[in-house]
């Protein structure tokens, strides 16, 4: 991973905000699918697509390349965006997203789309995955790394916790794994469903390093990944602080957003705002 | 009379024929197969002894994981390494695996099409006095609906071997069933064994019966096929090793030859091995079939021989069903 700059941040910033523009779009085309969780993950996506992994877009069996697992399979429409702009696939065909024949299916599978690591939906099982790909790397002396993007939500899940379990007993220092706390699930906030609170002590206590982050700042999200590469004795998570459905004012923070479909003229009303970035640059559209 | 070309145990009808559980077949099986290939990794879920992978995990313990009592766990660190060009093996008591882990084999082995070998182990009601909690009924059932999945159960110890080897050879989710207590090993090295091929054992001349099974059972349906032939009653028994994909050709062949079909195994009878071969003959030549396993029942704790009997699927029982089936026989 290469040292961070501003012009780089800059073109991350501007990287996040297409993403957003995309997950609008296809959700909105496709007359259903999740959305607050995709827009609120379009930093990190950014920050992993487009600067933190080894892969080449061309070459997507490459056997040597970083492993990224998407735990929390619904959030797909952003990991199409992010595979789309960094040349996997044509941006065309992000339109096709959920409809009959479509590589982009309502959650990710692995056997129709190059770049999806594994097939996702079902909360709960990405974690362990990932361990898996990261034994194999250790067994074969390899030195590409997994990566988990998982929710808060999945770790209401017991598979979670026992991948967990695992990957601190085997010192698993080639995983790394990214919560999303947005603090939503589809009933409500999970401190009132279920709360994991203190969330940082249960990853400890299971012997994982843990770093937290605000999710949505470049800075904090690559050096928390540089600081995982550094530690040896353990896996490591980073918990991304993160706002639900960041980017549109009337979608942050509200659970009903998890995966409502939009009402006629919201969508158009979320892309403007976007575009000109919450009312402080004119868009080039108007 | 026993089909020469299937190479049988010469022993087989002698009364101190060696026995041996399937189970053992799997742990020699995982041991040769983890030479042959430097890929081939084993976990196991706090079952390692009574799962024979033990001696997998003595000779290669850099290869073999722990995972605890958590068969999701197993089940999902598996598909990982699966799509990682790893060849792992997993296993546990079918009623866990596949049993508890049902979902993640689904979405994460099965749909995914990750390369994993899952072993269910103490399956049937022939588990014994550990009661219906522990005795898998269910499994061929929950893996046959799963498509991508291939379904394998090994007739004695020594097909286990091949069963478990054949496995690793083969790419894609493989689910094999083994049974925990010592049944005839009555197949030898030489008995030819190709998966997706069932193999005749026996065949009487002019035939009127075909009685097809698999697992340790199949034992009890030569010595009913034995019995019958001296009352002039001819059969065809036929190792159906290989659940899915089904040998159709074979089974509808057969099927035609004989007019009439029983169906024997230590498994529920919906879903299982009798339905899939009824689900053949329906389609390409119904004719009168009856099914010998377990009907819609839980086991209980008991010795293996007694729950064989109360639950019918002793050596009467498959002459019985052959009878009445003949009844039907147009």
């Amino acid at each position: 991973m290469q040292e961070i700059h501003e012009k780089k941040i800059k073109y991350l910033e501007y990287i996040a905000n297409k993403l957003r523009e995309d997950v609008i779009r296809m959700v909105s085309h496709a007359g259903s699918g999740h959305i607050a969780g995709p827009l609120d993950m379009a930093e990190i996506f950014a920050a992993f697509y487009f600067h933190i992994l080894n892969h080449d877009p061309k070459k997507p069996d490459w056997p040597d390349r970083d492993r990224l697992v998407l735990s929390n399979g619904h959030i797909c429409p952003v990991q199409y965006a992010a595979l789309a702009r960094s040349g996997y696939f044509q941006l065309e065909e992000l339109k096709t997203l959920r409809q009959l024949g479509t590589r982009l299916q309502g959650h990710p599978h692995r056997k129709v789309l190059p770049g999806i690591e594994t097939t996702s939906g079902p909360l709960g099982s990405g974690i362990s995955q990932a361990v898996g790909m990261a034994l194999a790397a250790r067994l074969d002396g390899k030195k590409w790394r997994t990566y988990c993007l998982t929710s808060d939500g999945e770790h209401e899940e017991g598979n979670t916790w026992e991948a967990i379990m695992f990957a601190g007993k085997n010192r698993l220092n080639n995983l790394t794994v990214v919560v999303d706390r947005n603090n939503i699930q589809i009933d409500g906030f999970t401190e009132n469903i279920m709360p994991l609170e203190p969330f940082r002590r249960k990853y400890e206590s299971f012997n994982w390093e843990v770093v937290e982050i605000n999710g949505h700042d470049f800075y904090d999200i690559i050096s928390a990944v540089a600081e995982a590469q550094a530690v040896y004795e353990k896996p490591t998570v980073i918990i991304a602080h993160t706002i639900a459905g960041k980017g549109v004012s009337f979608m942050e923070r509200n659970y009903l957003w998890h995966s409502k479909p939009f009402s006629s003229g919201e969508a158009e009303e979320a892309l403007k705002e976007l575009r000109t970035l919450g009312g402080k640059i004119r868009s080039e559209h108007e | 009379m026993l089909n020469p070309e299937a190479k049988l145990n010469p022993k087989l009808f002698e009364h101190d024929i060696e026995q041996a559980p399937t189970r053992n077949g799997y742990g020699e099986g995982l041991v040769l197969a983890g030479e042959a290939n430097k890929n081939v990794v084993a976990l196991c879920a706090d079952l390692t002894e009574s799962t024979r992978a033990e001696a997998f995990a003595k000779k290669f313990p850099e290869r073999f994981f722990e995972v605890g009592v958590a068969e999701q766990n197993m089940a999902t660190i598996a598909a990982g390494l699966g799509v990682t060009g790893k060849i792992p093996f997993i296993s546990s008591y079918a009623t866990f695996s596949p049993g508890r882990n049902w979902e993640q084999i689904r979405t994460t082995i099965a749909y995914n099409d990750s390369n994993v070998k899952i072993a269910g182990h103490h399956a049937g009601i022939s588990v014994g006095p550990d009661g219906a909690t522990h005795q898998a009924t269910e499994d061929i059932a929950m893996m046959r609906a799963l498509p991508n999945m291939k379904i394998f159960v090994p007739c004695d110890s020594i097909e286990g071997k091949k069963a478990t080897l054949a496995a690793a050879h083969i790419w894609g989710p493989v689910y094999l069933r083994f049974q925990r207590e010592k049944t005839p090993v009555f197949t030898t090295e030489a008995t030819p064994y190709v998966p997706g091929k069932a193999e005749v054992f026996w065949e009487t001349k002019g035939a009127k019966v075909l009685i097809v099974g698999c697992g340790g059972l199949l034992y009890n349906s030569l010595l009913a096929a034995r019995e019958l032939e001296r009352e002039k009653i001819g059969t065809i028994v036929l190792n159906s090793h290989t659940i899915k994909p089904l040998d159709e050709k074979k089974i509808v062949e057969l099927a035609k030859k004989c007019g009439a079909v029983v169906t024997v195994e230590e498994h529920q009878i919906a879903g299982g091995l009798g339905g899939a071969v009824a689900e053949v003959l329906a389609q390409h030549t119904p004719v009168p079939m009856e099914f010998v396993g377990m009907h819609d029942t839980y086991g209980e704790s008991g010795q293996p021989s007694e729950l064989i009997k109360k639950y019918g699927m002793d050596v009467k029982d498959i002459k019985l069903a052959v009878k009445k089936v003949l009844r039907r026989r147009k």
